[in-house]
């Protein structure tokens, strides 16, 4: 740490001193590298609860008859050992929300672009350091919120992770749309809240703040995809923000936005009229289908960043890779609907829908062919970070395969909320991401503690991760197809689904080895943070302008100037050069295709 | 953007210098050793208005869709929101001349002038509780039918938003006396506040004309 202090001191003749007491400077942080790490570690927590929920879930789906008296402490959801239906619609909505927002949105966006934007931007902090502290500070109670409602009223939210009305709408449809829903939304804004200071920080250090020589055909993949993301949030949320403002209404006032006429619940007729569920729905997936490329984008941009460096090649298609994920985000816009195709919209609408959901298939495939030319007859070095890549890449494949399929109008009616979907989102949104944030916790480790994490640890943690994976989400592609519905809490009520039930033994036990594997990812990075063998400013021999930094960087960032930036960070093997990589601070007239020229 | 003033020796060092570039509000922030390509506080301060621009077309949005059922029933527009209107539009005619007063040096003016713009605000946020009382007089509450449901809302959101504005207000009232020409703080506020009275009369185009 002392290391670290001489740097700040000698850096900022000019800029404000390092906090000096604990408090200013590991709690109420402004540092980005400090509040990246809050944020990180959070959110591997709320990882930790979520995936403790989807295991109680798959406990649920393969032993539906059986009772269990051990797990009775869990008081509202079990009464003599089994569970209680409500208490599996809880679950299931809460694991969705926490991993897709308070997880997934979280870890790889706000942890790793506030670690990693000022470093590959070359500035010595993010533009509005106070607004990013704030911003940590108030998705913390929104965690608090959201995991409280469990222990208060009759429970925790239950109306799916996309709280559809009129459940989530009418206060006594459900235990969970009591409180549980209200606190949901509560913690929702918070969220949004954090999201969106963080997206303002993000455009606005990445648009103006890039050092010298950094023009934006420069950047590093990740740097475009926190770019993008940071857009996408602060042009969806917003209608998230709208929709969860009129459900309090409705909740809490009368008001009937959502509410239609005529519903009945115990025997009464509710008194709201006129309102549209399937304005909700609108609204929603307006924000939804953007935020699964929050999820994703970055560890698409992660994938490209860690592979070059592993593969010692260039980029391939660098332009067509940022013209992907630009189309890519760009279409996000225009295909909300694909999840309401059987909300009863107009056939042409929905064909409409199908039309701009097939489009982004052209440049993921942009994607996906440009990794594999990357890889091609390259001599992969096989490291952790690497290997957590190439599981990008082969869930990106196969989590998009089916989406094809679900993006067609028809076929879509039969896979409708069955556990196609659930495959299908696990495999490509869940999965990336996670992978994502994985490959990215190894390969930028030494830049959050200045150590390695262990590389035979990891290599174990991710193939048990990898296989397990595969063997929890792909079979469900097949109970999904035979029908099998998501969201339920005893399958067998149901003949045809009676002989499925060895499926989900199966899936049950691949989820439970999925799970435990992470206890290795746990102990590898808290032991390594600690005692993890020391890293050199650049371990990896990467190109990028972060490894010019020492690891790890102090206040400030760089001890000395800001260094220039003369090339894109993808100069590997260049013919010419004496190392087999050129650093983007190299001035040496040699390599950069798509730098100024 | 160079006036006479930038030369007064009475400046406290530091200020006065060129509002766009390089002293700008953030602490440890990139400043002078990265390439600054516009000022950062002033682009945060758009990419802020064109999110709260998204939070409106998505009320707008849900309006469009709400106004097609069969229950809508439009209220009436209390008269009041004419004069809180006027006084929303002076209050920011009355920003831009403490603005034109302040880059003329004419301290004194350019701080009536911007007490006057912050009064003018207040006034509105007042009038809008008039107008919602005059409302509930005549029966007319957020759940009687769509269109007041809408009314109070969208209205609330706006005054909350001009609440923000408020005391914002405040912040850089209580340092009036260290403004000078170059100072960007009332510029940025200036966007703020004028963008609001923009939302404004959008809203009352939403609500009382489409
Ligand atoms: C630890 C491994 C995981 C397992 C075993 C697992 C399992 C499940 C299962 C079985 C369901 C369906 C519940 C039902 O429909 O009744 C589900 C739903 C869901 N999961 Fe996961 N999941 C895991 C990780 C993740 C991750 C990382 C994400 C991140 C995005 C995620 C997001 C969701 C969402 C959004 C839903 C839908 C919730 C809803 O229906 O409202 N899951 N999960
Ligand atoms: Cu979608």
């Amino acid at each position: 740490m002392a290391h670290a202090e001489t740097h700040a001191a000698e850096a900022h003749g000019h800029a404000d001193h390092a906090p000096q007491s604990f408090i200013w400077k590991y709690v109420f942080s402004k540092d980005h590298k400090v509040i990246g790490i809050q944020y990180y570690v959070t959110a591997m927590f709320m990882a930790l609860i979520a995936g403790l929920l989807a295991m109680t879930i798959r406990l649920q789906l393969a032993w539906p008859e059986k009772t269990f008296p051990s797990l009775n402490f869990l008081t509202k959801g079990y009464t003599d050992g089994v569970m209680n239906p409500e208490f599996y619609a809880m679950l299931f909505t809460m694991h969705g929300t926490i991993m897709v927002f308070f997880v997934l949105s979280t870890a790889p966006v706000s942890g790793f672009g506030n670690m990693l934007i000022p470093l590959q931007v070359g500035a010595r902090d993010m533009a509005f350091p106070f607004l990013n502290g704030l911003s940590f500070w108030t998705f913390l109670p929104g965690c608090i919120v959201i995991l409280s409602s469990f222990f208060v009223g009759a429970g925790a939210a239950a109306g799916g992770w996309t709280s559809y009305p009129p459940l989530s709408a009418l206060r006594s449809a459900v235990p969970g749309s009591e409180m549980g829903q209200t606190l949901w939304i509560i913690g929702m804004v918070f969220f949004i809240a954090s999201f969106t200071m963080g997206g303002l920080n993000f455009v606005t250090t990445i648009l103006n703040m890039r050092t010298k020589g950094l023009s934006m055909m420069r950047m590093p993949m990740t740097l475009w995809a926190m770019f993008l993301v940071a857009v996408l949030g602060l042009l969806s949320f917003p209608a998230l923000t709208a929709a969860s403002l009129m459900l309090l209404f409705d909740r809490h006032f009368g008001t009937s936005f959502f509410i239609p006429s005529g519903l009945v619940l115990s025997g009464q007729v509710v008194n709201h009229q006129g309102g549209s569920p399937l304005l909700w729905q609108h609204l929603f997936w307006f924000l939804g289908h953007p935020e699964v490329y929050i999820l994703m984008l970055p560890a698409l941009g992660f994938t490209s960043d860690i592979m070059v460096a592993f593969c010692r090649k260039p980029i391939f298609g660098y332009k067509a890779m940022v013209g992907a994920m630009l189309a890519i985000s760009g279409l996000s816009f225009v295909v909300w609907g694909h999840h309401m195709f059987v909300s009863g919209m107009s056939p042409y609408l929905g064909m409409a829908f199908a039309v701009g959901t097939m489009l982004i298939a052209v440049p993921s495939a942009v994607k996906t062919f440009n990794w594999l030319a990357t890889l091609w007859r390259s001599r992969i070095i096989f490291k952790t970070p690497m290997l957590w890549a190439m599981g990008v890449v082969s869930l990106f494949i196969s989590g998009g395969l089916s989406g094809i399929w679900l993006g067609q109008t028809a076929l879509d009616i039969h896979f409708h909320d069955t556990y196609f979907v659930v495959a299908h989102f696990h495999l490509i949104m869940a999965g990336a991401a996670l992978f994502g944030v994985f490959g990215a916790t190894a390969f930028w480790f030494p830049k959050m503690f200045g150590r390695m994490m262990n590389d035979t640890l990891g290599k174990i943690h991710f193939w048990f991760t990898f296989l397990a994976y595969y063997c929890t989400f792909f079979p469900m592609h097949y109970i999904g197809l035979a029908g099998h519905m998501r969201r339920i809490y005893d399958p067998y009520q149901y003949e045809f689904l009676k002989n499925l039930q060895p499926i989900n033994q199966f899936i049950t036990i691949s989820a439970f080895i999925l799970g435990a594997s992470q206890i290795l990812f746990f102990i590898n990075y808290f032991w390594s943070a600690f005692r993890g063998e020391k890293a050199t400013d650049n371990p990896w021999n990467a190109a990028g302008l972060e490894w010019t930094t020492p690891s790890p960087p102090g206040h400030g960032n760089w001890p000395g100037e800001i260094p220039e930036v003369h090339r894109w960070p993808f100069d590997y093997s260049v013919p010419g050069a004496e190392k087999d990589f050129v650093l983007q601070t190299d001035p040496a007239p040699i390599g950069d295709k798509a730098g100024s020229h | 953007m160079a006036t006479p003033a930038l030369d007064d020796p009475g400046l406290p060092p530091g200020r006065g210098s060129l509002p766009a570039l390089a002293v700008v509000g953030h602490g440890g922030g990139g400043g002078r050793d990265s390439q600054v390509r516009f000022d950062p506080t002033r682009f945060g301060l758009w990419a802020f208005l064109g999110t709260i621009s998204m939070l409106f077309i998505g009320f707008t949005s849900a309006y469009m869709l709400r106004r097609a059922s069969a229950d809508w029933a439009p209220i009436a527009a209390p008269p009041i929101l004419w004069l809180n209107t006027t006084l929303l539009a002076l209050s920011s005619v009355a920003l831009e001349a403490a603005r034109q007063r302040l880059r003329a040096w004419k301290v004194t003016a350019a701080r009536g002038f911007f007490g006057l713009a912050g009064a003018l605000g207040a006034g509105f946020v007042i009038g809008q509780f008039g107008a919602w009382r005059t409302l509930r007089a005549q029966g007319v509450f957020l759940a009687t039918n769509p269109h007041s449901s809408f009314f109070y809302m969208l209205t609330g959101v706006h005054v909350l938003h001009l609440a923000g504005g408020l005391v914002w207000f405040l912040a850089i009232a209580a340092r009036l006396r260290r403004l000078t020409p170059g100072d960007d703080a009332l510029g940025l506020f200036a966007t703020y506040w004028h963008f609001l009275g923009f939302v404004w009369a959008y809203l009352l185009f939403v609500l009382f004309v489409l």
